[in-house]
Order: structure tokens, then C-alpha cells, then sequence
């Protein structure tokens, strides 16, 4: 087994060139080259960590937005509704008031139309009255020869009106 | 092949140690040869430089090749932070390379390069000199680290919560073995690993040459069986050859998490 027959002979090259290049190997990759290639992998790790952060943020910012939107739209809504509500009423209210107006109106003039319906009535009752106790006297003068004054026949008209 | 001597394959002759080149450099009385292990070494280093270089181009959008370095990257940091918790980040480098290191030699050891003549290929991990190393970096750590941040207190890593006082002497000279066995078990199971896997390859290789060299009954009877056996484990090996390298950066994170939290 040469390892063991030969380790007399080449034990100082071997360790000789091993730590040659292993030292090399330790200096120049080890601390050289796998620390930039580690400080690499962390900074994609650190991005990545990043960029998922700002996403998440963004995330939760547009649902913030898009709940304020919501809200806005809400609150718009009720403000239109409440806004049609009121006009409404108000619509009712004006109507409900011209019509009372007019009511009103039409009563007062009803009112007045009846009265000078009454008035005519009563005009043309008394007109009637009179007529009627001419009539009477006229009747009275003809078929008895008796004057009896205007005041008598109205009188007596006025009595079987009453009697009907 | 070399080995190829008079017919016979010798497993073992994959491990041996030769300078490139056939030119030893003794320096100050030590052999400091450039050796095909030292090649193996630099080619393994090279690749996983290249292999990192196309990790470096640091986009927010990976590419496949960004992918499969970020990857190898956290699995190695994701090990450490699950082990040892955030302190673990300090240790990235040092497991990111250990881990590396050693999965790209024990594959590079595996990859078919001998079909290119000329070319042998060299198992790195399959060398105690080298797992030993590893073993004891990672072992020296472990004491600088725990010795560094708990000083003295370090020691009752060795008495578990809750030893009656009357077992605390044998419980501490047993937690001690068991620390101090660490640096050995560690390098050991990687260095046994690598050979047993090679070995075993390169015997069924042999049965395969051997059999087809012997005529066409022996190859049919010997010669496919192996060759099915050798296809098999070779992928064995290559999972083996990703479990080894894991086995020994989970353990050295184990450990260091002794150092670090102390239990």
C-alpha cells in the first residue's frame, strides 16, 4: 500500500502542496469568492422579502382605497335618497297646499255664488209675496167689491203661506 | 497501462507517489517534489476555481451555472447555521472549501481520464498524508476556536450535564478519548473510503482485462459479469464520492458547534 509504504518519502511534498493549494483554495474561493456569492443569495433573498412587503402593501393600500371608495359611494347614495326623499316631500307638501289654496278658493267663491243665490231667492220670494198680494187684492176688489189695502192682502197671503 | 507488468494488474500501483517529471526538489533536506498528487492537487484547485468563476457573475436572476454554485453555497452555509446556529457563518469559507476540496478530488479521482494516454489519474483524498492534513486543520480549529471562547471552561465539554459526581473522573477520561480520537476517525474514514472504492475497482478492471485476455469463454463467464458489477459500483463510488465529502464537513461542523456552543 503505497499511502502507507511511501508516507516516509512523500509526507512533505504531500503536505507541502496541500497546504499550498488548499491555503490558495481557502484565500482565494473560500474567503474571496463565497462570501460575495453568499452576500448575492442574501440580497435576492432581501429583495424578494421586499418586493412581497411592498406587494402586501399595495395590497392592503388598494383594499383601504377601494373601502373608502365603498364608503364614499355609500354615504353619495344615502345623500341622493335622502336628498329625493326630502324633494319629494316637499313636492307633497307644495301640492298638498296649492290645493288647499284652491279648495279654499273654490269655497269662498261657492260662498259667495250661494249667496247671492240666497239673496236672489229671497228677492224673488219677497217679489213673490208682493205679486201674490196684489193678486189677493185684485181678487178681493173684483169679486167682493172690497178695497183691502196692499199691507191687508200681503198680510193675509202671509198667513196661509204659513198654514200652508 | 504501467501497471500492466507481465500480465498483471496491480491495484495499488494507482496510489503511488511519483514526481512529475522524474526531478525530486529536496529543499532544506525535506523532498518537496512536484508529484502527480500535487498535480491532482492544482487540477482539483483549478476546477473548482473554474467551477466558482461561473458563480460570479452575481445576477438577481441566476443562470443554470450561477444556480448550481449558489447552490453548493448554501447547502454548505445551511449545514453550518442548522449545526452550529448563526455563529456558523464565520465558518462558511473554511467548510465551503474543506467540502469543495474534497468532493471535486474524490470525483476528479473517479472520472475516466486514463482513457487519454499518457494521462493517470490520481485520487487526492485516497492519501492519509492528505486526509490526515485536513483532519488535523479541522481539528486544530476546533481546539483554537473552543480554547479561544471558553478558555479553560472548554474542559467541560468532557462532563456531560447531569454526571453524578462519582462517575465525573471516568466520564471525563472517556469524553477525552473520544475527542482525541476525532482528528483519526475523521481522516481515517475518508482515506479507507477513497482506497477500498479504487481497489475494488481496479481488481474487477483486472478480472475484466484478464478475462477477455484469457479467450472468449472466460470473457463471457468473467469479463461481463465484472464489467456489469463494475458499471454499478462505479456510480456507488461516485455517491460515495459526494457522501465522504459530506460526512467529513458535517462532522467538522459538529465539532466546531462543540467548540462554539459547548454542548
Amino acid at each position: 500500500m503505497p499511502q502507507i509504504s511511501q508516507i516516509a518519502a512523500t509526507y512533505a511534498s504531500q503536505i507541502f502542496w496541500l497546504l499550498i493549494t488548499f491555503g490558495l483554495l481557502y484565500f482565494v474561493v473560500g474567503r474571496g469568492m463565497v462570501p460575495k456569492i453568499v452576500a448575492t443569495v442574501d440580497a435576492r433573498e432581501a429583495r424578494v422579502e421586499g418586493d412581497l412587503a411592498a406587494a402586501e402593501a399595495a395590497r392592503l393600500e388598494a383594499d383601504r382605497t377601494e373601502e373608502a371608495w365603498r364608503a364614499d359611494m355609500d354615504a353619495a347614495r344615502t345623500a341622493a335618497l335622502a336628498e329625493t326623499n326630502a324633494a319629494k316631500a316637499q313636492a307633497a307638501q307644495s301640492a298638498e297646499a296649492q290645493v288647499k289654496a284652491a279648495d279654499a278658493e273654490l269655497a269662498e267663491r261657492l260662498g259667495h255664488h250661494d249667496l247671492a243665490i240666497a239673496n236672489a231667492k229671497a228677492e224673488a220670494l219677497a217679489s213673490l209675496e208682493t205679486v201674490a198680494a196684489e193678486a189677493a187684492r185684485d181678487l178681493v176688489a173684483k169679486l167682493s167689491g172690497v178695497d183691502v189695502t196692499v199691507d191687508q192682502a200681503a198680510h193675509a197671503v202671509r198667513e196661509v203661506r204659513a198654514h200652508g | 497501462m504501467a501497471a500492466a507488468e507481465g500480465g498483471k494488474i496491480d491495484p495499488m500501483h494507482q496510489f503511488l507517489i511519483e514526481p512529475v517529471g522524474g526531478s525530486h526538489w529536496v529543499v532544506g533536506g525535506y523532498d518537496l517534489s512536484f508529484t502527480n498528487s500535487a498535480l491532482w492537487m492544482v487540477v482539483t484547485l483549478v476546477a473548482l476555481w473554474l467551477f466558482m468563476l461561473g458563480g460570479m457573475k452575481r445576477e438577481l436572476v441566476p443562470g443554470r451555472w450561477q444556480a448550481a454554485v449558489e447552490g453548493f453555497t448554501g447547502f454548505v452555509s445551511s449545514m453550518l447555521t442548522s449545526n452550529v446556529g448563526p455563529a456558523g457563518k464565520r465558518f462558511v469559507p473554511y467548510v465551503f472549501s474543506l467540502f469543495m476540496f474534497i468532493l471535486f478530488a474524490n470525483i476528479l479521482g473517479l472520472l475516466p481520464f486514463g482513457v487519454v494516454p499518457g494521462v493517470h489519474p490520481f485520487t487526492v483524498t485516497s492519501h492519509l498524508t492528505v486526509t490526515g492534513v485536513l483532519a488535523i486543520i479541522s481539528f486544530a480549529i476546533v481546539l483554537i476556536v473552543g480554547f479561544g471562547k471558553h478558555g479553560f471552561h472548554f474542559f467541560s465539554l468532557f462532563v456531560p450535564h447531569g454526571t453524578p459526581p462519582l462517575m465525573i473522573p471516568l466520564i471525563f477520561v472517556v469524553e477525552l478519548m473520544s475527542f482525541l480520537v476525532r482528528p483519526f476517525s475523521l481522516g481515517l474514514r475518508l482515506f479507507v473510503a477513497m482506497t477500498a472504492g479504487h481497489i475494488l475497482l481496479k481488481v474487477l478492471a483486472a478480472f475484466v482485462i484478464n478475462g477477455i485476455n484469457m479467450g472468449p469463454g472466460y470473457a463471457a463467464l468473467i469479463t461481463l459479469p465484472s464489467f456489469l458489477l463494475m458499471i454499478g459500483i462505479t456510480l456507488l463510488e461516485l455517491l460515495v464520492a459526494a457522501i465522504q465529502a459530506y460526512v467529513f464537513a458535517l462532522l467538522t461542523s459538529v465539532y466546531l458547534n462543540d467548540a462554539v456552543n459547548l454542548h
